[in-house]
């Protein structure tokens, strides 16, 4: 009898250590997965900062390039570059053929024309010199350098050709190959070349997004919390008012894109693929978000408050003016951060409004087209090219690195302004 | 142009806020009491200054274009042109004279763009006209009426009581836009397209309806078993049941963990971290589950003898499971913190462990805010768009099986609506009339999570 005591208590602790051990496995498992995660894109995209140069010697043949003496400025603008790019990349190997120097051609860029150009009008003496050039390596090669490209597959496969990898080695062996910084992922905008793109165009987009956004969303919603907390009898038609906020906040993203598609798009008719769309769009997702939060932390200032002010003569509109809604400030605008935080996220809505297209100039206002850092990442992500790939991881860190600084910025506002009552 | 004229009224109101409490300083200075302060004195003639140019600018931006569309057509009207050719003339113009236009150009067009010009820099500057001296009227009658006795405070403060109401409408007005966004385009649709075999149908394949020519009769019988959507619904729920699948045990055992064992410390650094998988953007986690676990998947597959595809339901489903643990886990920590602690002492008392307590009297008691939250979590599912374009198949299969590719309504909208569209398109009709049912169906569930944790939270408080 006591032996069967004593058995089911060990089997009832054991039960209790197993249960607290799955707890504890499941937080283990979470945390597993965001390790795994941020593992994997921070060791695909790194690379990505890294840029791939040939160094090939130029010779700047004034007859080549149809100079005459003593050009001017404007000459040397209008010059032919391309027969002395496609020569010093061809001179690379003097015992070419013509299919081999075309292989030879696809090593760069198809930007070097450009990058000798920028060169010599840097340097307007260099006519008739030879100078070594940093030429962008094509996006193949610059996966074989970091070592991404798998070079034993058979040739077919590869989009690199047995004759590229071995003037590329000897470029190597001679160490005129070079990786540096890559200061062109940041100024470039989109591209289809994976080696020349950069997320200039869709980092604009996703700014004059988010301004757009916050100039309507955070003025609106900040009004409708006082409205709704301070003002507002209690009723039937507020009450509508709350269940509608609450739902708005649980309405799946993509919907709200077809009510930009459906209604800016077809009945207002603003220019489609825009951030002014865009951002506008974005406003409605986060306007409940920033109700709720504004509204909570009016909620937070203690009644003391409002009671003193009115106590000594305040209207009901000065006092919320002047006391409440500074008080409640701290806790809005972390809430309002986080919740342009959410929306610079936002890929679905901004699909359907257009903003994937693809964008290969750097917006300089909310009315011209662009993308964003989501799209941006879905743009690529769904590109066949392995450069992109890279790429994609990279466009992630940035994007991440936004959130976490805009999170911080949260919390460092909601811990250092808030008032704490007690 | 309008901007500047926007910054100049904006200066006006500057300038009316200024001499209103001018002013009323020197009403004050006369030692007479005024009734408000002087600042609300400003704020009247700003308000009064700000009213009419609303109020003419909003009527402006109704009327001008439609006005102006008519004086233009007004030229060709008895020429017997049909109304969409009219229409066509108008854009025709419009276009030249911003200087768009890459068709051919004929007199007419020419003499109509020259109109459409001069008619609007003619609507521009009366406009300008009109709202300056509708301003300056208005301030003047104001500034005439301020007096000691007259009150500024009342009007100023209901103005603003007005301004606030008008915004908290904003809410609503969202969601009536998506009801008549979604609505027309659905019944138009369903003109097209019965009810009935969109919703019993079993054939989804959306690109066989593509038509080409808008103008060409639309045949019905051409759309006969294109728009099923039987296999996009089952694709959702059985992406979402997936989803659930993983989200639940873990959301739910950690939740309990947090709340019950943790360890101040531990519950300060894993919390946030968990939440941390609630901020990472849905299309990092559609490019993790398309790169990264698609292919270990398949791979895992094929040493196991078992044919995978690299877009199974299982790699969306999974990774967006390990996106709705922390909602689910947040809900149910706090759900359980808010358990009385009576009801834990009275079980501890009884002599039962702590996990007997929990899986006894606590889980049953916190039992209707732990389903709110798995509701809300399934309804996230659903909704979720980006990682299942990415990671799961396009093309729909009625299938169970998680290994192959299935594709869900929200993927499908994006793959109709991707582009260019025309509106008028069974095919993109079809794509609202999915935004339609997929709004129902979370709304459903969402007003019932809302409730049931509503309701859970009032027992306890």
């Amino acid at each position: 009898m006591n032996k069967n005591k004593e058995q089911l208590l060990n089997k009832r602790y054991k039960a209790e250590q197993r249960f607290r051990l799955y707890g504890l496995s499941a937080i283990f498992m979470a945390l597993l997965f965001l390790t795994i995660f941020i593992f994997k894109i921070f060791s695909t995209g790194y690379s990505a900062f890294q840029k791939t140069w040939l160094i090939v010697p130029v010779t700047f043949d004034a007859e080549l390039m149809m100079l005459d003496q003593n050009p001017s400025k404007e000459d040397l603008q209008d010059a032919d570059y391309y027969d002395i790019a496609l020569k010093s990349m061809a001179d690379l190997d003097p015992n070419a053929n013509e299919d081999q120097e075309n292989e030879l051609k696809r090593m760069v860029s198809y930007f070097f024309e450009k990058e000798i150009k920028n060169e010599l009008l840097n340097d307007p003496n260099l006519i008739g010199k030879t100078k070594e050039v940093y030429l962008t390596a094509s996006d193949d090669l610059d996966q074989v350098f970091k070592g991404n490209y798998p070079r034993d597959l058979p040739e077919e496969q590869r989009r690199v050709s047995d004759y590229q990898l071995k003037i590329f080695d000897q470029l190597v062996a001679n160490s005129k190959v070079e990786s540096k910084f890559n200061i062109s992922f940041f100024t470039n905008a989109d591209s289809r070349e994976a080696e020349l793109a950069g997320i200039a165009s869709s980092f604009m987009g996703s700014i004059f997004s988010i301004l757009v956004c916050l100039m309507i969303a955070f003025p609106v919603a900040v009004l409708a919390a006082i409205y709704l907390e301070e003002f507002a009898p209690k009723n039937r038609f507020t009450d509508f008012i709350e269940v509608n906020i609450n739902n708005l906040a649980a309405v799946p993203s993509i919907v709200f894109g077809l009510l930009g598609l459906g209604v800016l798009l077809a009945i207002f008719q603003l220019p489609r693929s825009t951030p002014l769309v865009g951002g506008i769009t974005l406003s409605l997702m986060t306007l409940p978000t920033i109700i709720i939060a504004a509204r909570a932390s009016l909620k937070a200032v203690p009644p003391s408050i409002r009671e003193a002010a009115l106590a000594i003569g305040a209207s009901r509109m000065q006092t919320t003016m002047h006391h409440t809604v500074p008080l409640s400030m701290p806790g809005t605008l972390s809430g309002t951060i986080i919740g342009l935080a959410q929306a610079l996220g936002e890929t679905a809505p901004l699909i359907l409004i257009g903003m994937v297209a693809f964008v290969n100039t750097i917006p300089g206002s909310p009315m011209d087209p662009a993308a964003s850092l989501p799209v941006q990442i879905y743009i690529w992500a769904e590109s066949a090219e392995r450069g992109f790939v890279e790429k994609v991881s990279a466009c992630i860190m940035v994007l991440l690195g936004f959130l976490i600084i805009m999170n911080l910025f949260a919390q460092i506002i909601r811990h250092k302004f808030e008032k704490k009552w007690s | 142009m309008n901007l500047i004229l926007f910054t100049f009224i904006v200066l006006l109101g500057f300038t009316s806020y200024y001499f209103g409490r001018k002013k009323a300083y020197k009403i004050q200075s006369t030692k007479k009491r005024l009734t408000a302060l002087p600042q609300f004195y400003g704020y009247y003639l700003a308000i009064w200054c700000a009213i009419p140019a609303f109020i003419i600018f909003s009527l402006w931006a109704i009327f001008e274009p439609t006005i102006v569309k008519l004086l233009i057509l007004s030229d060709y009207s008895n020429q017997g042109y049909l109304d969409d050719e009219l229409n066509l003339l108008y854009e025709k113009s419009k276009a030249l004279s911003r200087g768009q236009f890459t068709g051919e150009i004929t007199p007419f067009i020419e003499a109509s763009a020259e109109k459409y010009l001069s008619l609007r820099s003619i609507a521009q500057s009366s406009k300008v006209v009109i709202v300056l001296s509708a301003i300056i009227a208005s301030v003047a009658y104001a500034y005439k009426r301020i007096s000691s006795n007259s009150r500024t405070r009342e009007p100023v403060e209901k103005f603003l009581n007005a301004v606030l109401f008008t915004a908290s409408l904003a809410a609503i007005l969202t969601t009536v836009g998506i009801v008549f966004s979604l609505i027309f385009q659905t019944i138009d649709f369903f003109k097209v397209i019965p009810l009935f075999d969109f919703v019993f149908g079993t054939h989804w394949y959306p690109a066989k309806a593509f038509v080409r020519d808008s103008s060409e009769a639309l045949d019905p019988t051409m759309y006969s078993d294109t728009f099923g959507a039987v296999p996009i619904f089952a694709g959702t729920f059985f992406i979402a049941f997936i989803a659930m699948c993983v989200a639940i045990p873990i959301g739910l055992m950690s939740g309990i963990y947090l709340a019950e064992y943790a360890s101040t410390k531990v519950r300060q650094y894993a919390k946030p971290l968990i939440e941390i998988l609630a901020g990472i953007p849905t299309v990092v986690y559609g490019f993790f589950a398309a790169l990264t676990v698609g292919p270990f998947l398949k791979e895992l597959g094929t040493s196991m003898g078992l044919e995978v595809s690299a877009e199974s339901a299982l790699a969306a489903g999974g990774v967006m499971g390990i996106m709705i643990i922390p909602f689910i886990s947040s809900l149910s920590d706090d759900v359980i913190t808010s358990v009385p602690q009576s009801l834990r002492d009275g079980s501890y008392a009884m002599g039962a462990t702590k996990s007997e307590t929990i899986k006894r009297v606590i889980f049953p008691a916190a039992l209707p805010g732990i389903v709110g939250s798995i509701l809300l979590g399934v309804s996230r599912a659903i909704g979720e768009t980006m990682i299942v374009v990415m990671a799961s198949g396009l093309a729909a299969n009625l299938t169970l099986n998680p290994l192959e590719s299935t594709s869900t309504i929200t993927a499908q909208i994006v793959v109709i609506l991707i582009g260019d569209q025309a509106f008028g398109d069974p095919k993109t009709q079809a794509a609202f009339a999915l935004g339609m049912s997929l709004f129902l169906v979370t709304l459903c569930l969402n007003i019932v999570a809302l409730r049931v944790v509503k309701k859970y939270r009032e027992k306890y408080e």
